[in-house]
């Protein structure tokens, strides 16, 4: 009986909802250590980061507008669909350097982390807004609005869930997010797309691109469209350099080194806070 | 008098006027109640064409539908009127002989409504003189946005002077006004200026007719009858293409103004591929299976 | 061109035989159905046409015990043990699961208790789900919900639930206590067992471990063993004030904690400048909405005298075309009155406020015969000594009266033993904040009424209760702060 042959993965972007392949027409040869399995990464060009852009802006105006309620039952969603695709995702970290235990342990973590923030969608707000006790006949009110677009450059050194600790609390908030994924251990960043296109995610509320930090960086945090820009490592250059091109339009700067994001401390409804605007509504008590 | 209008109209709440369409909404129409409706809402139709490419070819082709909807299911109705370019009226006067369909014109610079008053009266004049039963207008938008009432009804009460025995339907271009207050007001003006008709948009803008709109006004005609008795017709016109909208508007009209008001008499839909929608629906309520396009003529 | 004399409805029946439904019900204690030690069981009826749903076991003393005995149990040994946000992934479950079912869910609430599809369908169920999924989010994250505190667990908490929103009062009495760690006995009312037992099934299906929940059928007496159980740290408890009040003797001296969400007689609140339509609709909504069996009803309508003439008119036009009959039908406003006991109060209350002097307007709308029904009914010429606005009816009845000044409807809010709700519509948003502020109620609704979140706090003042349920105030009445 002859050996069936398999049909081998593309690995394309995820912008706005559909899967393009990079405008550049450029790619990154990806292999595992062994060099036994080679793939052909899209190295995301700054026109894929900027049509990126384009779907973002586009959608984070309906996203916010949903209930918190709606985005907490998408976010439990993806949670759903993560869990469905264990085996997909157990061979992509595997090939990428894991132990199948540290991969089961990756895959337990990002499916939870994902309905922690599930759970906070609808409930941050309680305690982050506040009514305040001024002393004139007014009331006074402090409320949370989503910042918009978030550009974000995720953790190198983690595939899934460093990935999915930065995206997570972002689209809690109503935020839409443009996010470059681990330049090292790209693999999983777009499966994780695959994960996200069939959860009911809005397409350009969170669009994926992979490539070189280098090549992008500088163009993730110098858009001028940008509300708010997150950066994850430990590059002092980059760092700066990130820090630099906010000033352009004064973006906040949201910034974690390399740590273990299976940690519980990392996640917090505070990564929300991070990426919310507070509002403050006086109105006149009388008759 | 526009100020005396002012102090009478009460606010409107936006999110309770589109809860309580939503609840209007939940009702369900079935059986014989919704064959009824479906004939209903066909005899209420205003069959429209108001494209700058209308020719006097494509006017004959619609009257003639107008009269023979779909001639292998016995008993349709007619629709209540063709509605044209002014232009097109003595031809559409000429197809519809006979038929008892009546013919609309619109008028007043439709559809900016941007001209001089007289311009406007003399466009008036001539549809009325060349056989038009019913004048649609446009109100001046702009002068009731900059809060210039009288103006607005002034011109309206000139316009139906104008119109002789024609019915007058006044088009408040609601998309353009934005709120559900200013639609109230328009109404207003427009019923206490001589309006047969009040009618939401020309269909030329989005958006056109759409619900919370509809109720007010039908709100406004029903506190104006409370007020002086008198009965003012109500045409949502533009966004109507499926038969379950248009049934939906028959609820609407049923629980805010009463049975009287089911009646092309006093409800029209300005609507051009309603018509076909509602015959899919009749033959699936006849025949019990879901209709294609290809069985029904398109003019 | 035709005329219509009148469009009727036809009828638009929700269809029934996609449910499920057993002819018997025991109870659900430790994770099982079984028999009640005495072998009773009483029937549930469909109040709309008087006919027999099913059988229900009865819990006696001995099985209020076993259920105690079962959630203390499993309490100390599994709930918990357990790491909290593995405990809310099965409060998500119950949630989803309420999703996939909601259809057989609603009809099975409209068969037993009475109120139209329309409101199961569209607002019991979804709600129910909604509550479920809110606070299953919360049971890994208390540490913020309390500055400075940790919150643990009470225990074992015993709950008892009334008849006009069975499933929905379940969901809101679950939830809360399951996420912050307790384990339950819950007793659902007498008239409404059956949407209970079916969550019984669908916390089987979630394989929440046996005893979290149990779930006990039975009238005052099962009531009464439950709360005067030794081994109960708290008693949740929604219904009459009445019982209320019996329920704080019984625990008195005893350490048990206890929320009560009592009765209420609402000022819902019109004044000149509200938008009045909107208002006309908001007074439908807070009286005749779930045939005015709502412990926030609007049941006291307070109109500015210079709008008073119109609004009552808009009113009585509006009543008329509110369909009452067949709760199963899509179109019915007003559906059955719970139960013959509820029936016989509220014509009491409507002969009493003709007695006492009251205009009565009531829609001539046809009744049925078999079944418990009662017309949408308004009272003018009524004033505060009235016993009709003085006390909770608990149906469609509304008494009305004018007020001329902000202060005057204020005092007039207040002047009730009552503070549960209230409404308020006015176009200026300086008078909403004055006046809410300053009437003596736990919710009020401006320019809205009858409006519900699991993550809005829900709870009264006075004599309308102790004690919140939603949002983080729901949350603290389940935990102690250490």
């Amino acid at each position: 009986m002859s050996e069936r042959i398999n049909i081998q993965k593309t690995y394309k972007l995820y912008i706005g909802g559909k899967f393009p392949r990079t405008e550049s027409g450029r790619y990154i040869k990806w292999a595992d250590k062994k060099n036994s399995t080679v793939v052909n990464i899209c190295r995301g060009s700054r026109k894929d980061f900027r049509n990126a852009m384009v779907s973002a802006r586009g959608a984070v105006s309906g996203w916010s507008s949903r209930t918190a309620y709606n985005r907490a039952q998408i976010l439990y969603r993806v949670g759903e669909m993560l869990e469905g695709r264990r085996d997909q995702f157990m061979a992509e970290l595997t090939l990428q350097g894991l132990s199948k235990k540290q991969a089961e342990k990756e895959i337990n973590q990002s499916i939870d982390r994902l309905i922690y923030y599930a759970g906070w969608a609808d409930k941050f707000q309680q305690i982050f807004s506040r009514v305040n006790p001024v002393s004139l006949p007014y009331f006074n009110f402090t409320s949370t609005e989503a910042t918009g677009v978030v550009a974000a450059i995720a953790p190198d050194d983690s595939s899934l869930l460093g990935l999915v600790s930065i995206i997570a609390p972002v689209i809690a908030g109503g935020n839409s997010i443009v996010i470059m994924a681990s330049e090292s251990f790209p693999l999983c960043s777009i499966s994780f797309g695959e994960v996200l296109y069939t959860s009911d995610v809005p397409g350009g509320v969170i669009n994926i691109l992979t490539g070189y930090r280098s090549e992008l960086i500088d163009h993730f945090s110098s858009h001028m469209d940008v509300n708010a820009i997150i950066y994850c490592g430990d590059n002092e250059d980059d760092k700066k350099l990130v820090e630099m091109n906010a000033a352009l339009n004064v973006k906040h700067v949201i910034q974690f080194p390399v740590q273990d994001w299976a940690k519980d401390q990392h996640q917090s409804p505070y990564h929300i806070l991070k990426c919310q605007e507070t509002k403050t509504t006086w109105h006149p008590i009388g008759v | 008098m526009a100020l005396e209008i002012q102090q009478y109209t009460h606010p409107i709440d936006q999110v309770n006027a589109q809860e309580r369409v939503a609840r209007l909404f939940s009702r369900s129409i079935k059986k014989e109640s919704k064959m009824q409706a479906l004939h209903l809402a066909l005899s209420m139709i205003d069959l429209t064409t108001l494209e700058g490419k209308d020719s006097e070819g494509k006017v004959k082709q619609l009257c003639y539908k107008a009269s023979h909807l779909h001639d292998k299911y016995p008993g349709l109705p007619n629709v209540a009127a063709i509605c044209v370019y002014p232009n097109m009226v003595p031809i559409a006067k000429k197809s519809l002989d006979g038929t008892g369909i009546n013919v609309a014109s619109v008028a007043t610079a439709f559809p900016s409504g941007m001209a001089d008053i007289k311009a406007k009266l003399e466009e008036v004049k001539s549809v009325v003189d060349a056989g038009a039963d019913e004048v649609d207008m446009v109100i001046s938008r702009g002068k009731f946005l900059s809060g210039n009432y009288g103006y607005v009804s002034d011109e309206i009460s000139q316009v139906k002077e104008a119109c002789g025995k024609a019915h007058l339907k006044v088009i408040l271009e609601t998309g353009e006004l934005v709120t559900l207050d200013n639609v109230r007001l328009a109404s207003d003006i427009a019923m206490e200026a001589g309006a047969d008709f009040i009618k939401t948009s020309t269909g030329k803008i989005s958006p056109a007719a759409t619900p919370p709109v509809v109720l007010t006004m039908l709100e406004a005609i029903r506190d104006f009858q409370t007020k002086t008795g008198k009965k003012i017709g109500m045409k949502p016109a533009g966004g109507i293409g499926t038969a379950k909208q248009a049934i939906q508007y028959l609820v609407m009209i049923k629980e805010t103004l009463g049975s009287e008001w089911l009646s092309p008499d006093l409800f029209r839909f300005g609507a051009s591929s309603l018509a076909n929608d509602i015959l899919m629906q009749i033959m699936k309520q006849t025949t019990g299976q879901y209709q294609s396009k290809d069985y029904f003529s398109i003019d | 061109m035709k005329k219509v004399k009148t469009w009727e409805y036809s009828p638009a029946p929700e269809s029934t035989d996609h449910i499920q439904l057993k002819d018997k019900y025991d109870l659900f204690i430790n994770g099982e159905f079984v028999p009640s030690s005495d072998g009773k069981y009483f029937d549930t009826i469909n109040p709309s046409n008087e006919k027999k749903i099913a059988e229900v076991a009865q819990a006696g003393k001995a099985d209020v015990e076993k259920a105690v005995a079962s959630a203390r149990k499993t309490y100390d040994k599994t709930w918990s043990k357990m790491p909290a946000k593995e405990r809310g992934k099965y409060i998500f479950r119950i949630a989803r699961l309420l999703q996939e079912r909601a259809r057989e869910f609603s009809v099975i609430e409209t068969l037993d208790g009475g109120k139209p599809i329309r409101e199961s369908r569209d607002v019991d169920v979804p709600l129910a789900a909604a509550h479920f999924f809110y606070h299953a989010g919360w049971a890994d994250k208390l540490e913020y919900a309390f500055p400075g505190r940790t919150a643990k667990p009470l225990g074992v908490v015993g709950q008892i639930i009334p008849w006009n929103f069975p499933l929905l009062m379940a969901a809101w009495k679950l939830a809360p206590a399951l996420a912050t760690g307790n384990t339950v006995v819950l007793k659902p009312a007498e008239t409404t067992p059956l949407t209970a037992m079916k969550l019984a099934e669908i916390i089987q299906e979630a394989d929440l471990p046996p005893g979290v929940v149990n779930i006990i059928n039975g009238a005052g007496e099962t009531g009464r063993h439950l709360v005067n159980h030794g081994d109960i740290n708290k008693i949740a408890f929604t219904g009459s004030t009445d019982v209320g009040k019996y329920i704080m003797e019984s625990v008195a001296g005893s350490g048990k904690k206890y929320t009560l969400e009592l009765g209420g007689k609402a000022a819902n609140i019109i004044f000149e400048d509200a938008a009045i339509d909107q208002a006309v609709e908001g007074i439908i909504n807070a009286i005749f909405f779930n045939q005015g069996h709502v412990c926030c009803a609007g049941s006291r309508l307070y109109v500015q005298e210079g709008v008073a003439e119109e609004v009552i008119a808009k009113l009585q036009k509006r009543m008329d075309t509110l369909i009452v009959g067949d709760p199963l039908d899509k179109n019915t406003d007003i559906g059955a009155i719970n139960s013959k006991m509820q029936l016989d109060k509220i014509k009491e209350y409507v002969k009493l406020g003709k007695n006492e002097g009251g205009t009565l307007y009531q829609t001539s709308c046809s009744l049925p015969k078999k079944g418990y029904w009662f017309a949408p009914t308004i009272f003018t010429d009524v004033s505060q000594s009235n016993r009709i606005v003085q006390e909770e009816i608990f149906g469609p009845v509304l008494a009305i009266q004018t007020f001329r000044t902000v202060d005057e409807v204020i005092a007039k809010a207040n002047n009730s033993p009552y503070g549960l709700s209230g409404g308020v519509w006015t176009d200026k948003g300086s008078k909403i904040y004055k006046v809410s502020q300053d009437i003596r109620a736990g919710v009020i609704w401006a320019n809205t009424f009858n409006k519900f979140d699991p993550a809005s706090p829900f709870g009264g003042y006075k004599e309308s209760g102790v004690g919140s349920e939603g949002g983080i105030e729901g949350l603290s009445g389940y935990v102690n702060l250490v």
